[in-house]
């Protein structure tokens, strides 16, 4: 019974940042159809963001506001890796709309030029962040069961996540625009919405939401140049599996992805977990070709 | 142009490839034993950049788990050498991780013949499978990229972790000698290379062949059209998984030879940098032309190893900057680039002969 709780537990924790980072990857694929595989690198944008943040922390202010760094960090993240993935859309992406696969080798070399740049400033090896004292320690349900509060965390910022990225995709009139773009690209123009903005603006989200995971995973562990490499294609698998173009589906393929990870990996080892996961993820695809929430389309080649 | 006007531009090809080969042939005259060895890796990676353009310039399927296939024929000749340079005893790492009986499925690596066959068939027939369970679904585009890179993941996850049978991170490495001779002598890697010059020609010709054929023209109805080709009255997903599987027993073949010449293999070799840098390699040399394929994999591996040994850093800069420069700049990679210089030189614009948009599709079947 406690090995059962606590392992849904930890699948649920490993859903809930593959969940965040598939959220700006469902920003990014599903909506835009750009392949960022830089988005890995926005994660690592993140990450530093809230190291150098913590570092600032350190040095400038007195001991007792320490551990007020980590919602700033958060902020930072936020905004750092928001700016830099608006950075790239004007510069590089917008010349590779309609061209996924271009987009997926170009973006992958931008990620290896970041990766590296992270290097030279950074330095190879990783970095630790330590984390608020505030989030120590855990929760116990019953004995022997104690979930972190780290985790709890994170999952509780996921969550806060999902919920603005609903408001403001569903809810808002920015976000309406965005959904009007992507459905219909010269309808939108037409009445007047400055597509270009609203470009540019969905990438930068997609990779503001990158740079929060980031920063989230340094709750985690250590840091390195090349942290975003390591979730990068799960986050791929749950967005293909969740469906293209639903926050739902994105949700769904998350939880399953995390879960079933999870359990596979304490039924068998590691790698063998991993080869299921996968397996299944073909199989379901035999069932459902575009995923669990795919968007009705009667276009042939949508 | 000037040169047609003597002779017609099929023999100046026929000629230029002749002196390519010739030259390709002789090199073990005039090159160092270093340059040799070099020649010889970028001659295997010219072998699995033939198979991708094949998937990817004709076909219009990116994969990006090449490395997988090419990783798996290396393993395939690797665990050949190793059981030939262990003797009769158990292969080293086995004996560390405690295993006293060679596993079954090794037994039969023991043949020179099985190895070699194997190394080509279990990629194509593992390309086959996942080609049968994707392709058919029509899933397809990026969709079918992503999975490919799933697949290194879990392959290399499945190799890493399965240390006493697949020698784990370390991989296989220490082997001597090959049916008797030392793979050490200067014989023996002369031979070596002149099999990996054979074995690209005839790589060479048979995507040539392929290309040529009706296959091939259907395969780029494929790539222009998936639909309309389904409409015509083809199935799309038996000609993809065709080209998929040949592709992938290319990387095989390239794969071991690559073994031969390195004397290592390790997962690292199958991961998904290597695998989507075999990708570049087309992309560089020109998708969609099997000559741009080889030029392409000739000059990068060159250049890799020049620049990534003298200036580590700035090579994976240059690198990175190199993926977005062809594809946003140079979609037609260098054979492109010549065929636009030429076409400026001679002024023939209004001449519809060589049509560089029919050479890269605009959109590679999603979106």
């Amino acid at each position: 019974m406690e090995i059962w709780v606590s392992q849904v537990f930890n699948g649920l924790s490993v859903s809930s940042i593959l969940l965040l980072i598939a959220l700006g990857l469902a920003i990014t694929f599903g909506l835009m159809r750009v392949i960022n595989m830089a988005h890995g690198e926005f994660i690592m944008i993140g990450a530093y963001g809230a190291y150098m943040t913590q570092e600032i922390f350190r040095s400038t202010l007195p001991k007792s506001l320490f551990d007020a760094y980590f919602p700033v960090a958060i902020l930072v993240s936020f905004v750092i890796a928001f700016a830099i993935g608006y950075l790239l859309e004007v510069t590089l992406i917008r010349f590779l709309y309609g061209r996924p696969l271009d987009s997926l080798l170009a973006t992958w070399g931008v990620g290896l030029m970041l990766q590296q740049l992270a290097r030279s400033i950074f330095g190879a090896p990783n970095v630790a962040v330590s984390s608020p004292s505030w989030l120590d320690g855990g929760m116990t349900i019953f004995s022997g069961v104690v979930l972190p509060y780290k985790r709890l965390f994170i999952i509780g910022l996921v969550a806060l996540c999902l919920v603005a990225m609903y408001l403001y995709i569903y809810r808002s009139n920015a976000g309406r625009r965005m959904r009007a773009v992507m459905q219909n690209r010269d309808m939108a123009a037409c009445l007047g919405i400055s597509t270009r903005r609203v470009d540019s603006f969905t990438f930068a989200i997609g990779s503001g939401i990158a740079g929060i995971a980031g920063c989230a995973l340094t709750l985690i562990g250590p840091i390195g140049p090349s942290i975003g490499t390591y979730y990068i294609v799960d986050a791929f698998m749950v967005v293909v599996l969740g469906g293209v173009g639903k926050l739902v589906g994105t949700v769904a393929g998350a939880l399953g992805i995390g879960v079933f990870n999870t359990l596979f990996e304490w039924w068998t080892d590691a790698s063998l977990g991993k080869v299921l996961v996968f397996l299944c993820i073909v199989a379901f695809l035999q069932w459902k070709p575009m995923g669990m929430f795919a968007v009705r389309t009667r276009s042939l080649d949508n | 142009m000037l040169t047609s006007a003597i002779l017609p531009r099929r023999v100046w090809l026929l000629i230029g490839y002749a002196v390519a080969a010739a030259a390709l042939f002789s090199a073990p005259l005039y090159l160092s034993d270093f340059r040799l060895n070099l020649l010889a890796k970028c001659l295997a990676f010219a072998i699995v950049a033939l198979g991708l353009d094949l998937l990817w310039g004709y076909t219009g399927i990116l994969s990006l788990g090449h490395g997988v296939f090419f990783g798996l024929g290396a393993y395939a000749m690797a665990m050949h050498l190793k059981l030939v340079s262990s003797g009769s005893r158990l292969p080293d790492f086995m004996d560390w991780m405690g295993l006293t009986k060679l596993p079954w499925f090794w037994e039969p690596f023991k043949s020179f013949a099985f190895a070699a066959l194997m190394g080509i068939i279990i990629p194509a027939v593992l390309a086959l499978v996942l080609g049968f369970f994707t392709f058919r679904n029509r899933i397809r585009g990026v969709y079918f990229t992503i999975l490919t890179q799933a697949l290194v993941i879990i392959t290399v996850t499945l190799f890493v972790g399965q240390q006493a049978y697949t020698g784990g991170t370390n991989g296989l490495t220490g082997y001597t000698k090959m049916f008797g001779y030392s793979l050490k002598s200067d014989t023996a890697k002369t031979m070596v290379y002149l099999v990996t010059v054979v074995a690209l020609l005839l790589s060479f010709l048979l995507c040539r062949y392929l290309v040529k054929s009706r296959f091939g023209k259907v395969l780029r109805a494929i790539r222009d059209g998936e639909n309309r080709t389904r409409f015509l009255g083809y199935d799309p997903s038996s000609y993809q998984m065709a080209a998929f599987a040949v592709s992938a027993g290319l990387a095989g073949l390239a794969g071991m030879l690559f073994v031969l010449h390195v004397g290592i293999v390790s997962p690292t070799m199958m991961a998904i940098v290597p695998s989507i840098e075999m990708v570049l390699l087309v992309a560089i040399g020109g998708r969609g032309t099997l000559i741009g394929a080889v030029i392409g994999a000739v000059i990068m591996t060159q250049a890799k190893s020049e620049l990534s040994a003298s200036y580590p850093d700035f090579w994976l800069f240059f690198l990175g900057a190199l993926f977005i420069v062809v594809t946003v700049f140079l979609p037609g990679g260098i054979v492109g680039l010549i065929r636009q210089l030429r076409q400026k030189l001679t002024r023939r614009r209004n001449e519809n002969d060589i049509n560089l948009n029919s050479i890269v599709p605009e959109s590679n079947g999603v979106v």
